[in-house]
């Protein structure tokens, strides 16, 4: 099954969120800027004062891949690997449901998967699948 | 321009054997390359007195200094991001010598990541604290865990947008083959492929690397010694002067989990580094004779291509498939067969290849080769005779 995160202290904000089914990024107090991955302080202002946004969950593909020789760690079957644009400008690594590569470009939006230890990590499906 | 009497100069070069199975400590292996670079040179290794390897490596400096009876050490640096750190190393020997920190700067880097630990497998664990964790706690619970799959999922933008095929990245690798058969140094020794071979290669990560795309885990040692060319003149080989060595990251990028930062088709650092380098060294990267590319994964070498401004973004699956990398084109690319045809000592033994294409000593030498462009991505140097 699906590995656990990493996580950190600067991150478990992030994974805490997709536990109770919520899809957010590191947000700058001062300046309301959004980063991710997330980071200690806001390159912008420098303010270590930080706070969580919602995002839409919504998306585009730019780039997709299946690790095939070594199979992906954990999984009874390598999934696809996204790289997601997502629409508040920020990027992220995550997986496409279902076995069925993408077109870079296709809209996606978020949704949910459990993890071996019951944590839960943002996975994307298809607009209208 | 530094003046000619204090110019950095690559006097000597030592690798052990390149295998799967070394049989050997990764320290012994540090030990007996650095041993044969001094050896080279005609340098007593008691002499050194600066050092800088991978931040990955395990042989520590005082390892090399309880081995090889290093007295003192005024200066050495541990070197981030992976096989990046290949050419950012002689960035670092340069201004260790030419500043007068040091007088004698070695540069290793030894591996035992075929037989010790496989390089390019999954961790099937990582903790908070390990290195790399802040860029792989993105990646690894979404099974994007080797460095293939980071470099495919990296490079996908690029190779979409130029409608690259895997027939065009084959050709790459023909061409790396082609030049390790004729390399007996090289692991792929006698072992040409096809483009046939390349397309029939199982894949590694859908829908970009095949087998036959991927640089190979190897084990073995290399290491370099430089000094200033005031000294460099009394030593036993031709100096191999350094004439400029740069170094470029920006902001929010990672080397090969590269996701987070630019449009993803140009190179940026690279083309940073190529404009630096035309400025200090004279001679822009194109315009050297032999060009030793780092080459993880065929796809670098088409980014790279364009980012140090062989040809225009877009451009290089067509430079490749003109023939202008062959032995015998405008700029042969590694005649040692490269990391994918020779082994891959994470970048150094391209480094060694440079050195020997200029003294004149290669297996498959090139005619008149008075300068070569080493780089790997974020750093490049030109080095000459």
């Amino acid at each position: 099954m699906r590995p656990d995160p990493i996580q950190r202290i600067d991150t478990a904000f992030f994974w805490d969120a997709c536990e109770r089914g919520e899809f957010v990024a590191q947000k700058c107090e001062p300046c309301n800027k959004l980063w991710h991955p997330p980071r200690p302080m806001c390159p912008d202002c420098h303010s270590l004062e930080k706070s969580t946004a919602k995002l839409s969950g919504k998306g585009k593909v730019m780039s997709w891949v299946r690790q095939v020789r070594p199979a992906s760690y954990g999984f009874k079957e390598s999934p696809i690997v996204i790289l997601v644009d997502l629409e508040e400008g920020l990027r992220m690594v995550s997986n496409l449901v279902g076995d069925q590569p993408p077109e870079i470009g296709d809209k996606v939006e978020v949704d949910f998967e459990k993890t071996v230890g019951g944590k839960a990590v943002p996975v994307f499906k298809k607009v209208g699948a | 321009m530094v003046a000619a009497s204090t110019q950095a100069c690559i006097v000597g070069i030592g690798q052990t054997e390149f295998s799967k199975a070394s049989g050997r400590s990764e320290q012994q292996l540090a030990m007996e390359a650095i041993l044969a670079a001094c050896q080279d040179a005609g340098i007593n290794p008691a002499d050194i007195d600066g050092m800088t390897t991978f931040d990955l490596d395990n042989t520590d400096e005082v390892d090399v200094m309880r081995s090889l009876g290093v007295k003192e050490i005024k200066y050495t640096a541990r070197l981030p991001q992976g096989g990046a750190a290949s050419v950012s190393t002689i960035v670092h020997a340069k201004n260790a010598v030419e500043s007068g920190l040091c007088d004698v700067f070695v540069i290793w880097r030894a591996m035992n990541e075929r037989s010790q630990y496989r390089f390019g497998q999954p961790h099937h664990s990582m903790s908070p604290d390990a290195h790399s964790s802040t860029f792989m706690e993105w990646c690894f619970p979404f099974g994007a865990q080797t460095p293939a799959a980071w470099e495919a999922l990296s490079c996908g933008p690029y190779l979409d947008k130029y409608g690259v095929t895997s027939e065009d990245l084959g050709r790459i690798a023909v061409t790396f083959r082609q030049a390790a058969a004729t390399n007996p140094a090289a692991w792929f020794y006698e072992k040409p492929i096809t483009l046939d071979d390349h397309q029939n290669s199982r894949w590694i990560v859908e829908p970009t690397l095949r087998l036959l795309d991927c640089c190979q885990e190897s084990d073995g040692g290399v290491a370099l010694i430089i000094t200033r060319s005031d000294r460099a003149k009394d030593l036993k080989q031709m100096p191999v002067r350094i004439l400029g060595a740069e170094y470029s990251m920006l902001f929010n990028h990672e080397i090969i989990s590269d996701f987070y930062a630019g449009d993803l088709i140009r190179t940026e650092n690279s083309e940073i580094v190529a404009d630096k380098l035309a400025a200090k060294a004279g001679i822009a990267p194109k315009d050297t004779d032999v060009a030793m590319i780092y080459d993880n994964f065929t796809p670098q070498i088409l980014r790279q291509l364009e980012g140090f401004k062989y040809c225009g973004i877009g451009e290089a699956k067509d430079y490749v498939a003109d023939g202008h990398l062959e032995l015998d084109g405008k700029t042969p690319l590694s005649p040692n067969g490269g990391l994918m045809g020779e082994g891959y000592i994470h970048g150094m033994n391209n480094i060694t290849e440079g050195v020997r294409q200029l003294r004149g000593t290669a297996a498959n030498q090139i005619k008149n080769a008075e300068t070569a462009f080493l780089a790997s991505g974020v750093a490049g140097a030109i080095i000459g005779k």
